[in-house]
């Protein structure tokens, strides 16, 4: 893996060094796999299933989005990539592997060889996660010294070049983050989340509270990293449009499970599954003539108690008996994976029973017509 | 955590309201706020320069018309809002209500009739309620101060206020806590509370972008359908363009305490006149891969809006704007009528003229490799 040229080729600007794989990698085992991880918090009233059974795997420069609104799991499912779960959260089976290497197991100390050396995380509020005091470049240098063991003069360099590779201005390291703007700010986070060079970064709403044209201009920073460096990226955000303008594939997830997963081009075009459907015309499409958006009646389950079955039966236009009695099984076709019975196992991607037009298009015009034009065709379907 | 039966399913849009009369009309609207680095200065009464939040504009809310204010962090939309509902001194020009001047019209006193038509909500349900009241005494609490009805009345209105927000049984969600509610029942309790005044108008502060999407329709919707049952109009501020082609009739586009463009919704997004609308345009999020034509044509403007302190002369946005000519940097472009109610502010739509075509990125043509047919067209309207 290490020998897929290309990709290790253009790593590493600031140190020039190959990527060289943790001793323990198995030949060619993927990047990374995570194989129906469980992840459960413990609560006063009871045991919350923030993720129950979730598989995906991670290819070398790929570009992976997790979706889904919030509670939905993909955000402790980042973290546990990390091993960063709050104290009252654990992991409860299932594997995480890294170039084969199952991490869960390992101890905190075992993991620090791993993370923000192999897999870093960017998090949502640059100003939270920035140390208010303290200079950005130095934020940057001090890792760098600590996990890689390089003299300060280098790291130092490293530092510099990491920010002007992210877009700020060498002389701008010196500032402390309440000197820079939201976007320079969460430009410092990315170079941070370089510092040591991973394979992959992962993005938890990594442009959520960002102005759209600050959000624009980080997301081609992204995808211009991801090439230059060949890095491999996990971004998890609620909005579907970041994850259409930036990634390879999307996993959608509901209430702690994979409802569909498959590439962007795939799913975005056709979505499958019912959830998925609702959700993307949940968002407004400028660039359609459709001024509608569909409802999701209800709210997502209570994850203390969730419902047996499909969890989203309750909120589904499509559900039948066999939905609120028996857990979905996930179904491959097309290059595609669904949760849904619509989909039972061989299926080849025609839904069981055919949603009718009415249900599907339940986006009910928001608004008729615009006041001085004649109204447009807001026909469904 | 239960379906809330929406009021009228179906369309969310009344009577079309084409025809209404101005009902708040701002004009030469000035916020300046002034910089004070420390007590002394404060003390002193001495300033070091203003920051130009709202700068000069003019703006017009036509009875039972939704207007979306867009704009980026830092426009002047919200402190625009507030100065709508008198929160905010503005420190030129005025501000009419059904023709009348209120501009010098302060006071808790003599604001009480103000206040009982035009409501604020704000972005955020969570920290508008207090934890340790009850729904009934948020939604009250307005009935309260204002001293209006008996204690029977109050709770009359409450609950139908309630009702109309979509929380049934009304009873049963008056008796509650805020933690006992979901983000987007909080969100309706909010706007109960600015209903149980019986406004005409409502401020609409980002009402939505704390919220889930699957949740945000059944908002909107409920917003619109309370427009058409008791001829509401909403002044709607958000961040998010696409949202306010969805739900506006008009939208007043704002950069750096100015008015950019203004017009009807669907015209301002389709042939945007103003250069700063058509890259907010182009780059607006949408839930679908972009194709390399799409990629092609999208303006990222560089660099970031600049502060409100250091506007920069001539038209505001000159130094960010793919077109800018030497006029731009001199002088300050008025809103030119480019028709059919639009109106830009910036000097290639004068004569209401459109704007002539850019070439497309080319660093993005090479990364979409050569299949960019239509990037042609940069950014204007689809034929």
């Amino acid at each position: 893996m290490n020998a897929a040229g290309s990709a290790s080729a253009g790593r590493s600007p600031a140190t020039g060094s190959s990527r060289t794989l943790p001793k323990l990698a198995v030949a060619g085992a993927p990047l990374l796999e995570v194989d129906d991880l469980r992840v459960h918090f413990s609560i006063e009233s009871g045991t919350v299933r923030a993720v129950d059974g979730v598989s995906f795997r991670l290819e070398n420069g790929e570009a992976l989005g997790i979706a889904g609104e919030s509670g939905c799991g993909k955000t402790t499912t980042a973290l546990s990539l990390v091993g960063l779960l709050p104290a009252n959260g654990r992991i409860d089976s299932g594997a995480i592997r890294l170039y084969g290497i199952d991490l869960v197991p390992k101890s905190e100390n075992a993991l620090r060889r791993y993370r923000w050396r192999e897999i870093s995380i960017v998090f949502q509020g640059a100003m939270n996660a920035l140390n208010p005091v303290q200079r950005v470049v130095d934020q940057i240098t001090e890792p760098i010294i600590e996990r890689l063991g390089v003299p300060a003069r280098t790291a130092r360099k490293r530092a510099g070049d990491l920010l002007e590779l992210v877009g700020i201005p060498r002389k701008r390291g010196g500032s402390y983050p309440h000197e820079l703007s939201g976007g320079m700010r969460q430009r410092a986070m990315i170079a941070m989340a370089l510092a040591c060079d991973p394979a992959i970064v992962i993005g938890d709403e990594p442009t959520t509270a960002l102005d759209v044209m600050v959000q624009a201009q980080i997301l081609e920073l992204l995808e211009d990293l991801r090439h230059k460096l060949g890095l491999s990226l996990i971004l998890i955000t609620h909005d579907l449009s970041v994850i259409a303008e930036t990634c390879d594939r999307v996993l959608v997830m509901y209430a702690g499970r994979v409802a569909e997963e498959g590439s962007v081009d795939e799913v975005f075009r056709s979505p499958r599954h019912p959830y998925t459907q609702k959700l993307l015309s949940a968002f407004p499409n400028i660039r359609t003539d459709k001024r509608t958006l569909a409802v999701i009646p209800g709210a997502p389950p209570d994850l203390r108690h969730p419902p047996p079955g499909c969890r989203f039966a309750p909120r589904c236009d499509f559900a039948m008996a066999v939905c609120t009695e028996v857990v979905p099984p996930e179904t491959a076709f097309a290059g595609v994976r669904v949760a849904c019975h619509l989909y039972p196992a061989g299926s080849d991607g025609i839904p069981v029973t055919k949603p009718t037009a009415d249900a599907i298009g339940a986006t009910a015009p928001l608004v008729e017509a615009p006041l001085d034009e004649p109204p447009l065709d807001i026909a469904n379907g | 955590m239960t379906t809330q039966p929406l009021t009228e399913p179906g369309t969310g849009r009344g009577p079309s309201p084409a025809a209404g009369e101005t009902i708040v009309s701002l004009e030469g609207l000035e916020v300046h706020f002034p910089i004070r680095t420390g007590f002394l200065d404060t003390l002193l009464r001495r300033q070091h320069g203003v920051i130009r939040a709202v700068d000069g504009i003019d703006l017009t809310l036509r009875r039972g018309e939704v207007l979306a204010l867009v704009g980026e962090s830092g426009s002047g939309k919200t402190t625009t809002g507030r100065v709508v509902v008198k929160l905010t001194r503005q420190t030129g020009g005025t501000v009419s209500l059904d023709g009348r001047d209120v501009s010098t019209l302060w006071g808790v006193g003599r604001l009480r009739a103000y206040r009982r038509r035009i409501q604020l909500i704000f972005q955020d349900p969570y920290e508008t309620l207090n934890p340790k009241h009850t729904i009934r005494e948020f939604v009250a609490e307005p009935l309260v101060v204002n001293g209006i009805g008996s204690a029977a009345e109050r709770e009359e209105r409450v609950l139908a206020a309630l009702e109309s927000a979509g929380l049934r049984p009304a009873a049963d969600f008056a008796a509650r806590y805020p933690h006992e509610l979901s983000g987007g029942q909080r969100q309706r309790v909010v706007i109960a509370g600015a209903l149980v005044m019986n406004p005409e108008i409502i401020v609409a502060d980002e009402p939505v972008s704390m919220l889930d999407v699957s949740i945000r329709t059944e908002l909107l919707r409920l917003m619109l359908d309370l427009r058409a049952e008791r001829g509401l109009t909403y002044l709607f501020i958000t961040h998010d363009l696409s949202l306010a082609w969805v739900i506006a009739d008009r939208i007043a586009v704002m950069y750096l305490g100015k008015i950019m463009e203004i017009g009807p919704a669907e015209q301002v997004i389709r042939s945007p006149h103003n250069p700063y609308t058509q890259a907010l345009v182009s780059v607006s999020p949408t839930p679908e891969p972009p194709t390399p034509g799409q990629r092609a044509k999208r303006t990222i403007l560089v660099g970031e809006t600049p502060d409100a302190a250091h506007v920069p002369p001539g038209c505001r946005f000159h130094p960010r704007c793919p077109y800018a000519f030497d006029r731009c940097r001199v002088e300050e472009p008025p809103l030119f009528d480019v028709g059919g109610g639009q109106s830009a502010a910036c000097w290639l739509a004068e004569g209401g003229r459109s704007l002539p075509v850019l070439p497309p990125r080319p660093e993005a043509a090479t990364i979409a490799g050569s299949d960019a047919p239509s990037a042609t067209t940069a950014g204007g309207s689809p034929a």
